[in-house]
């Protein structure tokens, strides 16, 4: 109960900004439509690339959008707000609070990420079912297999960008740690161009990562590349790097726990 | 001017020197923009891996396009980048602060938190730039045509983010709106113009004008017809249109600093 009222809470917080959400329900289309049409460009050349076909292509493009701000892909998020509570020592107070902190904020960023999926998820995807006919989901599983899917993503991403505060336990400012992490996000989730373009062990590689299950695996699940049994084993991949991340938030968390130094205090 | 530049220099100094009390940080933030835009350029070679041409052009001459504009862009960035946060500078009141100090707005607001960290960007842009070089059949006034494109090139992109920046002077909540622009036309400039319709090379040419960041002087440079049958006049065009791309950021600012309240607390 407590953690449905902290993601209330949260949700809210991020809808006081209606102007920012417009401008970046703006931007996001913007660049929906430039990386369309480099796509429908790709797809002309090469109609077959990758196994998609270009309707596949375009509608790839627009989830990518569309799930861009929902799962945080740059970092951002509360886990923003970890990292500076560290670094002015506030973090002294949470510690003492009697909730998990990796629950806690998990709670906040599922609540943000519900506004951003219902703004700037939504939006983007109608303008590009508007204006490039993207597909819509191929059947009611698989509709139901991408809301599972886009949870499984958010929770991912959001231990991830954990893990990434966290160093701020130790190098006391995470900027570099998230640009860094940031740009394998962008590379390897398949938000730059998907996963199903990446040659030999490179697509290997980037297909097993956790980053993998950001935009790619809940795209594909859209698109009806994964059904029945692959379905299963495409979600079952998200929950297992659910599983092992937050479980290294955990262990991470109890490490730094130990050595917190609060600056100033 | 040049007292201004100094002082610009002195403020820079002073950021950089800053910047490395997190030293960790400071390393990490300049690889991993480095990171950023060279798996950028990874992406765009991973899509020829499918393609023989991307809408008529080839590698070496995508990476000509790329290279000349992400090095004008980073150039622009380092110098100017900071400009982006005037909406925080408004908000918080600083912009209040700098106003009483006996430097120009802008050059102020352009030097605070200087950072090297796109040092990264510009070695990568110049190792993409260099490479794409080698194919490019040089004669004198090609030499004179680079040249001046990548300085017009960093030219309009600080005209775009300066002007696109002045938004925030009449709202402090839509900054993203920028972004479109600024990045988008970045991005933009990553692909050959052919592959966008018609109308929007023309928006690029005359409203946000990056076509001449890279596109009109590389067709020159690469001794192509324009494949839109644009005058051939274009293709010198380019610093005449980072002067005016840059007088009209100029007036933008003083009239957004004319209007600007301050936020009164």
């Amino acid at each position: 109960m407590l953690h449905v009222a902290i993601a209330t809470r949260a949700f809210r917080r991020y809808s006081t900004y209606r102007a920012a959400t417009l401008a970046g329900i703006f931007t996001n289309s913007v660049f929906g439509i430039i990386y369309s049409y480099a796509y429908i460009a790709l797809w002309d050349a090469n109609p077959t690339a990758g196994g998609y076909d270009q309707q596949d292509a375009v509608t790839y493009v627009w989830l990518g959008q569309a799930l861009l701000m929902t799962i945080a892909l740059w970092g951002g998020g509360t886990t923003d707000d970890l990292a500076e509570r560290v670094r002015t020592g506030d973090i002294a107070i949470d510690l003492y609070r009697p909730v998990g902190l990796v629950g806690w904020y998990l709670a906040s960023d599922l609540g943000r990420a519900a506004y951003h999926l219902l703004t700037r998820g939504f939006a983007p995807t109608l303008i590009g079912l508007v204006v490039f006919d993207i597909a819509l989901p191929s059947s009611a599983v698989n509709a139901v297999g991408f809301a599972v899917s886009l949870v499984l993503a958010v929770v991912v991403s959001f231990a991830v960008r954990f893990l990434v505060a966290s160093t701020a336990f130790w190098l006391l400012d995470q900027s570099g740690v998230k640009v860094m992490s940031g740009a394998f996000a962008i590379f390897f989730s398949g938000m730059m161009l998907p996963l199903v373009l990446f040659p030999g062990w490179l697509g290997t590689l980037a297909n097993a990562l956790p980053w993998a299950s950001y935009v790619q695996v809940p795209a594909d699940i859209w698109l009806g590349k994964h059904t029945g049994t692959g379905l299963v084993v495409a979600l079952g991949f998200q929950v297992l790097w659910a599983v092992v991340l937050l479980g290294a938030c955990h262990g991470v968390l109890r490490l730094a726990t130990r050595k917190v130094v609060v600056q100033g205090g | 001017m040049v007292e201004h530049l100094r002082t610009y220099g002195q403020i820079a100094w002073l950021w950089i020197r800053a910047a490395w009390q997190y030293p960790t940080s400071f390393v990490l933030l300049a690889v991993g923009n480095g990171l950023i835009t060279g798996l950028d350029f990874v992406g765009l070679w991973i899509m020829f891996t499918h393609l023989r041409d991307l809408a008529g052009f080839s590698l070496s001459e995508v990476a000509l396009l790329y290279g000349s504009a992400s090095l004008a862009l980073a150039c622009a960035d380092t110098a100017i980048g900071s400009v982006e946060r005037i909406g925080t500078y408004i908000r918080t009141g600083r912009l209040d602060q700098m106003m009483t100090k006996p430097v120009p707005l802008l050059v102020q607001v352009c030097a605070d938190q200087f950072t090297l960290r796109r040092l990264g960007r510009l070695t990568q842009a110049a190792v993409v730039f260099a490479w794409a070089c080698t194919y490019v059949d040089w004669t004198p006034l090609r030499v004179l045509v680079a040249v001046s494109m990548l300085c017009s090139g960093a030219l309009v992109f600080f005209g775009l983010f300066v002007g696109f920046s002045c938004i925030q002077f009449w709202t402090t909540d839509a900054t993203e709106f920028a972004n479109a622009f600024t990045y988008g036309g970045a991005t933009v400039t990553q692909y050959p113009l052919t592959v966008f319709p018609r109308e929007m090379m023309v928006g690029l040419t005359f409203v946000v004008p990056v076509a001449f960041v890279n596109w009109y002087p590389c067709l020159y440079l690469l001794g192509r017809s324009d494949p839109w049958g644009m005058p051939s006049a274009l293709q010198f065009s380019s610093p005449l249109a980072g002067l005016l791309t840059m007088a009209a950021a100029l007036l933008v600012w003083r009239s957004g600093v004319r209007h600007y309240t301050s936020t009164g607390s």
